[in-house]
C-alpha cells in the first residue's frame, strides 16, 4: 500500500454484533479523486464498513491506519430536518462543523448543489433527489478529503440519479476521494475506479471493476451477471 | 449546543398546532382537575313537602321552645328544595326524574315530638338512577336529619331530666292544663319514716317499712346520676378533630399546585421525549454525534429546552391563576426552584422515554400514557386502599417525579413544610433518569 498518496487506509477491520460477525478482516485504501464502490448482497457489511470509516462505530479488530483530516459522511436516509429550509439546514451543520465563514460556506454549497432557487424551501417539501443533494452537501461542509456515501442513489428516479452522479463525479474531479456503498451494480461498474466486494462480512475482492470479470472469466455476461456468478463461485 | 437549541425552537415555532396542543391540553386538564377538586358538587334538587305549613311548628321541650321550621332551614343549606303542595306530588317528582329525592315532613311531626312518647318521623325518597347522586342525596339528608336529631335529643333529655327530678324531689307538674302535686321519693321517705317511728320495735310491719324506705333511698341516689347519663345520651360521641399529618393548605391553593404539576409533567415529558426521538427519526443523530455534539450534550440540550419551555408556560399559567386564587408572590424564588427541579426531573424521564422508543409517535404515546396514571397514583390517599397496596402505590409514586414535584410545588406555593426533601428527591430522579436516557441512546446507533 503506497501510503504517500493514500488519503484513507484501513487494515483488518472486524466487527461483531453478539455472535454474528458483521465484518471480518477487511482492508481498503483510497486515493485523492478515487471512486471506490462497496458492493455485496444484503447483510454483507457495507453499511458497517462505512460507519466504521466514518467514526460512528468503533471496530472490534483492526484499525484505520491512514486517517484523513476530515471525512464527510452521507447516511443512506437523508439526515436533515424537514421543518428547516435548505439554507437553515446547511447553516446549522456549518456552525456545528465550526466552519470559519458560515455564510460563505452555505452559499458555496447552494451553488454546488444547484439549489439556490430552493434555498428557502423547507427540506420536507423537496423531492427525494434534491433532499439527497442537500444530504451530500452537508457531508461536504467540512471540505473533507474523503466522502462516504451509503446507498446515495437509492429511491431516486433515473433522471435524479444521473444528476446526482454528475455532482459526485464533479467532486471526485476536484480531488475528493469518494467511497460509496451501493446495490446498483451498474453504478459500480460505470463510475468506480476501485471495487470492494463483501459477502457475510468477508472481503471477497478488491480491485478495479475489470478484475471481477476476469475472476469470473466467462464471456457474454454483463457486469451484474458476472457479479452474481462471482458470488456463486465463492459460495454466496 | 446553542445552535441545536435554536434549531429546536425554530422547529417548534413551525409546528403551531403541535405547540398549541402541547400547551393547551395540559392546561385544560389541569384546570379541570383543579376545578373538580376545589369545588364541591352542586346542591341536589330535592322535592320538599312541609306538612307543618300553616300550623305551629313550635314544640316545648325541657322548658325550651323549639321552632322546628328553623331546624328544617338548616337542611336547606345542603339541598336545593323544590317546594310542593302534597306528599303525592313530591313522590311523583322523584319518579319523573325532576328531582333527585323528596323530603316529606308529616303534619303530626310537632305533636309526636312534643308528646315525647313516640318519635317524629320524616320520609325521604331517592331517585336511584345514578348511584353516585343517590348516595350523595341520601348522605346529605341523613346527615342533616341526624344533626337535627342530635339537637332535639338534647332537649328531650332535658325534659326527661325534669321529670326524673320531679319523681325524686316531688313538686308541681302541669299536664293538659291541669296541675298535679307529685309527692316524690324524698317526701315519701319522710312520711314513711314518720309512720315507722309509730310502730312497735321488732314488729313485722316495721321491717316491711324499712325495706320500702331503703328502696326509696336507693332509687333517689341513683336518679341523681341521671344528669350525667342523659348528657351522654344527648351526645354519645363528641367529635374532637385534630389534624396530624399533611398540611393546612386550602383546597384552592392545593388545586393550583396540582394544576401546575400536571401541566409541567405533560409539557416537559412530551417535549423531551419528542425532540430526542425526532433526532433519530430525522436520521440526524448519527451525523450529530460524529464529533459535532456529544451524546450527553445532546441530552442536556433537549432536557434544558423541554424544562425551560415548561417552566415558562407554567409561570404564565400561575400568573393567570393568581387572578382567581391568592398566591404569595413573596415566595416566588421557592416556586421557581420547585418548578425548575420538577421540570428537570420530568425532562430526564422524557429523555429516557425518547431514547427507549426511538420514534416520535411512540415516544409521545408512551409519555402521554404515563402522565395520567402517575398523577392519579400520586393522589391516592391513605385509607382509600388496603395498606399494602397503598405502600406499593407510594413506592411507585416515589420512583417517578410527579409526587415529589407536587410536594415541592405545594411547599413552595403554600408554605406547607419541607421544600428541601422534595427538591433533593427530584434531583436524584433527574440523575437516575438522565443516566437511563444516556444508556437508552445506545439504541439510536
Amino acid at each position: 500500500m503506497e501510503t504517500a498518496t493514500v488519503t484513507l487506509a484501513a487494515r483488518d477491520l472486524g466487527k461483531r454484533y453478539g455472535d454474528r460477525a458483521a465484518l471480518r478482516g477487511v482492508s481498503l485504501s483510497a486515493r485523492p479523486g478515487e471512486l471506490v464502490a462497496v458492493i455485496g448482497p444484503n447483510g454483507a457489511g457495507k453499511t458497517t464498513l462505512l460507519s466504521i470509516l466514518a467514526g460512528i462505530q468503533q471496530p472490534d479488530e483492526g484499525e484505520i491506519s491512514v486517517a484523513p483530516k476530515a471525512i464527510g459522511w452521507v447516511p443512506q436516509q437523508a439526515a436533515l430536518y424537514g421543518k428547516l429550509t435548505v439554507r437553515e439546514n446547511l447553516s446549522l451543520f456549518a456552525r456545528l462543523e465550526r466552519c470559519p465563514d458560515t455564510r460563505a460556506t452555505v452559499e458555496r454549497m447552494l451553488d454546488l448543489t444547484d439549489l439556490r432557487d430552493r434555498a428557502d424551501d423547507q427540506v420536507g417539501a423537496l423531492s427525494g433527489g434534491n433532499r439527497q443533494r442537500v444530504n451530500i452537501a452537508i457531508g461536504l461542509l467540512a471540505e473533507p478529503d474523503v466522502l462516504l456515501l451509503d446507498e446515495p442513489s437509492a429511491a431516486l428516479d433515473p433522471r435524479q440519479r444521473a444528476r446526482l452522479w454528475e455532482f459526485i463525479l464533479r467532486l471526485a474531479g476536484e480531488g475528493t476521494a469518494v467511497i460509496y456503498a451501493t446495490h446498483n451494480i451498474q453504478e459500480a461498474d460505470r463510475y468506480a475506479s476501485q471495487l470492494i466486494v463483501l459477502a457475510d462480512g468477508e472481503l471477497l475482492l478488491s480491485g478495479p471493476p475489470g478484475e471481477l470479470e476476469r475472476e469470473v472469466g466467462t464471456t457474454g455476461l454483463d457486469f451484474e451477471e458476472a457479479f452474481v456468478e462471482f458470488l456463486h463461485r465463492r459460495g454466496h | 449546543m446553542r445552535w441545536l437549541f435554536l434549531k429546536d425552537l425554530r422547529i417548534l415555532r413551525r409546528s403551531p398546532l403541535l405547540v398549541a396542543l402541547l400547551v393547551l391540553y395540559p392546561i385544560v386538564i389541569a384546570v379541570l382537575i383543579g376545578f373538580a377538586l376545589s369545588r364541591g358538587p352542586d346542591k341536589p334538587e330535592v322535592a320538599f313537602y312541609n306538612g307543618l305549613a300553616g300550623q305551629s311548628a313550635v314544640v316545648e321541650l325541657g322548658g325550651d321552645r323549639i321552632d322546628l321550621a328553623k331546624q328544617g332551614q338548616r337542611l336547606f343549606d345542603a339541598i336545593d328544595p323544590v317546594t310542593v303542595g302534597s306528599r303525592r306530588e313530591a313522590i311523583q317528582k322523584v319518579r319523573d326524574g325532576d328531582v333527585l329525592g323528596a323530603l316529606i315532613i308529616p303534619s303530626d311531626l310537632a305533636t309526636n315530638i312534643q308528646s315525647s312518647l313516640e318519635p317524629g318521623t320524616v320520609e325521604v325518597y331517592f331517585n336511584a338512577e345514578d348511584p353516585a347522586k343517590r348516595q350523595y342525596v341520601e348522605n346529605t339528608i341523613k346527615a342533616q336529619v341526624q344533626t337535627a336529631n342530635g339537637a332535639l335529643t338534647k332537649r328531650v333529655a332535658k325534659e326527661a331530666l325534669q321529670l326524673l327530678d320531679l319523681i325524686s324531689r316531688g313538686g308541681n307538674y302541669s299536664f293538659l292544663g291541669q296541675d298535679f302535686d307529685v309527692l316524690g321519693l324524698e317526701r315519701a321517705e319522710t312520711i314513711l319514716k314518720r309512720a315507722r317511728a309509730e310502730l312497735p320495735s321488732g314488729s313485722a310491719e316495721r321491717a316491711e317499712l324499712d325495706r320500702v324506705i331503703a328502696f326509696g333511698k336507693l332509687a333517689r341516689e341513683n336518679l341523681s346520676f341521671s344528669d350525667d347519663v342523659l348528657a351522654v345520651v344527648g351526645e354519645p360521641i363528641h367529635v374532637k378533630a385534630i389534624a396530624l399529618n399533611g398540611s393546612t393548605t386550602s383546597l384552592s391553593s392545593f388545586a393550583v399546585a396540582l394544576a401546575v404539576a400536571v401541566s409541567l409533567m405533560f409539557i416537559t415529558l412530551l417535549l423531551a421525549a419528542g425532540t430526542l426521538a425526532l433526532e433519530r427519526e430525522e436520521n440526524a443523530f448519527s451525523r450529530l454525534v460524529r464529533g459535532l455534539v456529544s451524546e450527553t450534550g445532546l441530552l442536556v440540550e433537549k432536557g434544558v429546552l423541554a424544562a425551560g419551555c415548561a417552566v415558562l408556560v407554567c409561570l404564565l399559567m400561575m400568573a393567570g391563576l393568581s387572578l382567581f386564587v391568592e398566591l404569595d408572590w413573596g415566595r416566588f424564588p421557592l416556586w421557581l426552584a420547585a418548578l425548575a427541579l420538577g421540570a428537570l426531573a420530568f425532562a430526564a424521564l422524557g429523555l429516557a422515554i425518547g431514547g427507549l422508543t426511538r420514534d416520535v409517535r411512540a415516544a409521545s404515546l408512551l409519555a402521554f400514557m404515563l402522565c395520567l396514571p402517575l398523577a392519579f397514583l400520586a393522589l391516592v390517599q391513605s385509607g382509600a386502599v388496603a395498606p399494602t397496596l397503598y405502600d406499593l402505590i407510594r413506592a411507585v409514586s416515589a420512583a417517578f417525579p410527579f409526587r415529589p414535584a407536587l410536594d415541592a410545588l405545594d411547599a413552595g406555593l403554600n408554605d406547607t413544610g419541607d421544600l428541601g426533601g422534595p427538591l433533593l428527591h427530584l434531583a436524584v430522579l433527574t440523575l437516575a433518569f438522565g443516566a437511563l436516557g444516556r444508556l437508552a441512546l445506545r439504541r439510536f446507533a
